[in-house]
């Protein structure tokens, strides 16, 4: 029993850290770092949602970057034409990528592995293309541009936003919107995880065989995942819309796609807390690398060998690491003393 | 309407795929070859074939023919293969596929790199492979250099397959990539066999590149990228598991798109890709393991 | 005693935390033909393991005097031991041909390697009427067949084969012992079987141990097993 209230304790801290270190981080970070830490934010909302399409469901997406460019697009395109406050299309933008999810999932389901890879593949080198083709909605190549067709909508353009009656700059409003979805993001992943959705995720991931057979509606299951996992997308790509204040076909490529992967890998399939270490991983490892030099080709030289380098040393990614580390508290609370 | 077909139009554009889908062909005989024996697509193939064909660069640079140069090349390759594999992909060998696909992303930005620090980032150029006078034949007049690429494209996977059918080494190759714990019974060293797999794949990869170059004005570091993609793609069609089927599908690839191009007028050069991989799409979702794959069976 | 071909002492193995083998001893003299019985899970399987290499162990494994304790499998092939694995292991995406010319990899002798070919196939006429099929598309007898031609064509000095009954029916599993004894006393290929059907793996053996649970409950030459109701019953099953 004892160790039961232990592990409680232990968590409940651990949350309120988390908590607390989310609302007093601008207090600490120059306005600049909170810009960063707001992009990092908006890639852990896309993490998170990758990480339950192929951490959990071990469905494979090349094609993220894409689903964030559908919810940026939507936000972009609500804010110019219909004149909606810039935070109020987020809702809608997640819907329109999680649409979209679901759409690719369905096929997805005759596909597997590979070919599911090269699927997503295809829609992630595709989507600039398409992006300019159809310039009627989405601008061409020129994009849309909030910024300057829709100022109004943008929160925080004076350069302060009030907040509960507290003032703060317009980066640190972009980092409490991007962190504070990606937290209630995160409880929502780590709810469903837990419980039995969850199990039915996981069941599908190590057999799906074994899955169906136990009942369990396998081509149900993975496309809503697919499609849950669009609306995480969506929302990113909505707060890099609005972060950005531009959206054009060159602000979602095709190595956006591989960077959410990345970020996923490094922070731990199947972990939702390492996704935090993954976000900032491919947040802040770019500048890290243009420092150490600013040759032609060094710094991706050095990224390279820095992504190499972490997957070698941690193969199951930062969260596998935690677990590991955490092991000694959760077996406590498992094991009856 | 058949009649009206411009017969000699097609027969050249059909060269001119081939032409394009062999030198997709020799990659993606390479990403098979990482693909059957490390199991992951190999995101680095196209930079190690671009690395490559700057070492070709340089040794012309410093007076080898394009042919010596060329041969020189694909040796040093092979080692650079070998010396990837177990360097980068030994450590993972058991970790999960995807930490393995991570791993050949980083060696991608690693080798783009790489090539940008070494080969400063302007442009370049190699030599023609081939006489660039076309040749008469049956009345049709085609490129010399596509002929020539087409011909030197299949006489390298030829080479590669001779090896895995005839020779001893090949055999235990294709053993250790099939079954490696019955493989290690009879005594292969399972480890080594990826080794190969790797330099070979890194081989080829420079046969690729160095057929890629020579058609162009000039190249510069990202120069690999689209025949990557078209590689990938082909080699999926044709079926992944299977190098015949890679370069079946990248050739048919190669002829589709450059067909679809001529003749399909609202396919501009933007859309050449995604339409090509939406064709791929939908043979898949026929067909799922590609048009010349074997089906996988799901073992209960 | 002199030093036996190959001599395990107080071999333990573990797959991950768990303890499969705790502390065997045995050991096989140059020509000889050994038994391990033994119940489904006492640890007859990750004996051979433990010799081949393929799962982790710790102990004295010592063959032709040399250790081998610390070798990898493709080590432990290459100094003459042939491994016949549980489920046969044949590569079945490749030919028949191409098997046998794979047991023959680490060879070098190219006459004795071609001799060796029509011996075995002199064994197993139905391997040479199917050379260039899939292996695949073999029945399971003939690939338990297969398995063992192409470990013969190791020139191994010491065979394991495990569960080679396994899945076979009895005519089947009769003509694989026959020629397994046939082996033994004509070429004095040196022998380690892991069988649950004691009857059979006794009578084509001379000495056997009994495991259980991991450990060597009985040992004794096979006569005097096959007559000792007491241990045929507890331990053997008729």
């Amino acid at each position: 029993m004892r160790s039961r209230a232990l592990g409680i304790v232990v968590w409940l801290t651990t949350a309120a850290a988390a908590v607390l270190a989310y609302l007093l981080m601008p207090s600490f970070v120059s306005d600049f770092h909170s810009r960063g830490l707001a992009e990092a934010g908006a890639y852990f909302v896309a993490i998170i949602g990758l990480n339950l399409l192929t951490g959990y469901t071990g469905q494979i997406s090349l094609g993220h970057g894409a689903l964030m460019a559908i919810g940026g697009y939507t936000t972009a395109w609500l804010m110019v034409h219909e004149h909606w406050r810039d935070v109020w299309t987020i809702p809608l933008a997640g819907l329109a990528a999680g649409l979209v999810g679901f759409l690719i999932g369905l096929p997805a389901l005759r596909l597997s592995g590979l070919y599911l890879a090269l699927a997503t593949f295809a829609f992630a080198v595709s989507m600039p293309s398409l992006l300019k083709k159809f310039s009627g909605i989405t601008g061409g190549g020129q994009g849309l541009r909030p910024i300057e067709e829709a100022p109004l909508q943008i929160t925080g353009l004076s350069g302060t936003v009030t907040i509960l009656g507290h003032s703060v700059t317009q980066n640190d409003f972009l980092y409490y919107l991007s962190w504070g979805l990606g937290l209630v993001g995160f409880v929502i992943a780590w709810l469903l995880v837990r419980g039995r959705v969850g199990r039915t995720l996981r069941a599908v991931r190590d057999s799906e065989v074994a899955a169906a057979s136990a009942g369990i509606g396998l081509a149900r299951t993975k496309t809503l995942v697919f499609a849950l996992s669009g609306v995480y997308a969506g929302v990113a790509g909505a707060l890099v819309a609005i972060q950005t204040e531009i959206v054009s076909p060159l602000s979602f490529t095709f190595v956006l796609s591989i960077v959410i992967l990345v970020g996923a890998v490094v922070g731990g399939l199947g972990s939702l807390p390492g996704m935090v270490l993954g976000a900032l991983f491919i947040e802040y490892l770019p500048d890290i690398s243009t420092r150490v030099s600013q040759k032609p080709g060094v710094p991706d030289f050095v990224y390279g060998v820095a992504i190499i380098l972490v997957m070698i040393l941690l193969p199951t990614g930062a969260g596998g690491l935690l677990k590991r580390l955490a092991r000694p508290l959760t077996t406590r609370l498992y094991l009856r003393p | 309407m058949l009649l009206a077909l411009d017969w000699t139009q097609l027969a050249q554009q059909i060269v001119i795929g081939l032409a394009s889908g062999g030198v997709w062909a020799t990659l993606a005989v390479a990403l098979v070859l990482i693909y059957r024996s490390t199991g992951v697509i190999n995101f680095a193939q196209g930079e190690m074939a671009m690395f490559s064909t700057f070492i070709a660069w340089s040794l012309v640079h410093h007076g080898l023919s394009y042919w010596g140069a060329f041969a020189l090349t694909v040796v040093i390759s092979f080692a650079g293969g070998i010396a990837v594999e177990r360097t980068v992909i030994r450590p993972v060998e058991r970790a999960p596929v995807l930490t393995v696909v991570i791993v050949t992303l980083g060696l991608f930005f690693l080798v783009n790199g790489a090539a940008r620090w070494i080969w400063s980032p302007e442009t370049r150029s190699l030599p023609n492979a081939f006489s660039t006078r076309p040749i008469d034949v049956a009345g049709v007049a085609f490129s010399i250099q596509d002929l020539g690429t087409i011909a030197v494209a299949l006489a390298a996977v030829g080479l590669l397959w001779l090896f895995y059918r005839f020779t001893k080494l090949g055999l235990a190759s294709r053993a250790a990539a099939l079954n490696p714990e019955a493989s290690r019974l009879v005594g292969v060293r399972v480890s080594w066999m990826l080794a190969l797999g790797w330099g070979l794949a890194a081989a080829m990869g420079a046969v690729s590149g160095m057929l890629t170059a020579p058609a162009l004005a000039s190249f510069d570091q990202n120069l690999m990228q689209p025949v990557l993609l078209y590689a990938f793609a082909g080699a999926v069609l044709g079926g992944i598991d299977s190098p015949l089927g890679a370069v079946a599908g990248s050739l048919l690839l190669g002829v589709l798109i450059n067909l679809l191009g001529t003749y399909v007028d609202w396919i501009g050069g933007e859309l050449r890709l995604p339409v090509a991989l939406a064709v791929i799409l939908g043979v898949l979702l026929v067909r799922p393991a590609g048009l010349f794959g074997r089906p996988v069976e799901r073992r209960v | 005693m002199a030093e036996p071909l190959l001599r395990l002492e107080d071999v333990t193995a573990r797959y991950g935390p768990v303890t499969a083998l705790h502390g065997i001893s045995l050991h096989v003299g140059e020509g000889e033909a050994v038994a391990v019985l033994g119940a489904n899970g006492a640890g007859k399987t990750t004996t051979l393991r433990s010799i081949s290499g393929t799962v982790r162990r710790a102990g004295t494994i010592a063959f032709g005097g040399k250790s081998i304790a610390r070798r990898s499998p493709e080590a432990v092939a290459r100094a003459g031991i042939a491994h016949v694995p549980e489920g046969r292991g044949t590569l079945t995406e490749l030919s028949v041909h191409d098997n046998l010319r794979l047991g023959a990899y680490t060879r070098r002798d190219r006459k004795a390697m071609a001799e060796d070919e029509r011996r075995v196939l002199a064994h197993f006429p139905m391997l040479r009427e199917r050379a260039s099929q899939r292996a695949g598309t073999l029945s399971g007898g003939e690939q338990q067949m297969l398995a063992l031609a192409r470990a013969l064509m190791l020139r191994p000095r010491l065979l394991l084969l495990d569960e080679p009954s396994l899945g076979l029916a009895p005519m089947v599993v009769a003509e694989i012992f026959r020629i397994v004894r046939e082996l033994n006393e004509r070429e004095g290929l040196a022998v380690l079987v892991v069988e649950q059907n004691a009857a059979l793996a006794l009578e084509a053996s001379s000495r056997a141990y009994v495991l259980e649970v991991g450990r060597v409950a009985v040992e004794g030459s096979s006569a005097d097993l096959r007559r000792d109701e007491a241990v045929r019953r507890s331990y053997l099953g008729y």
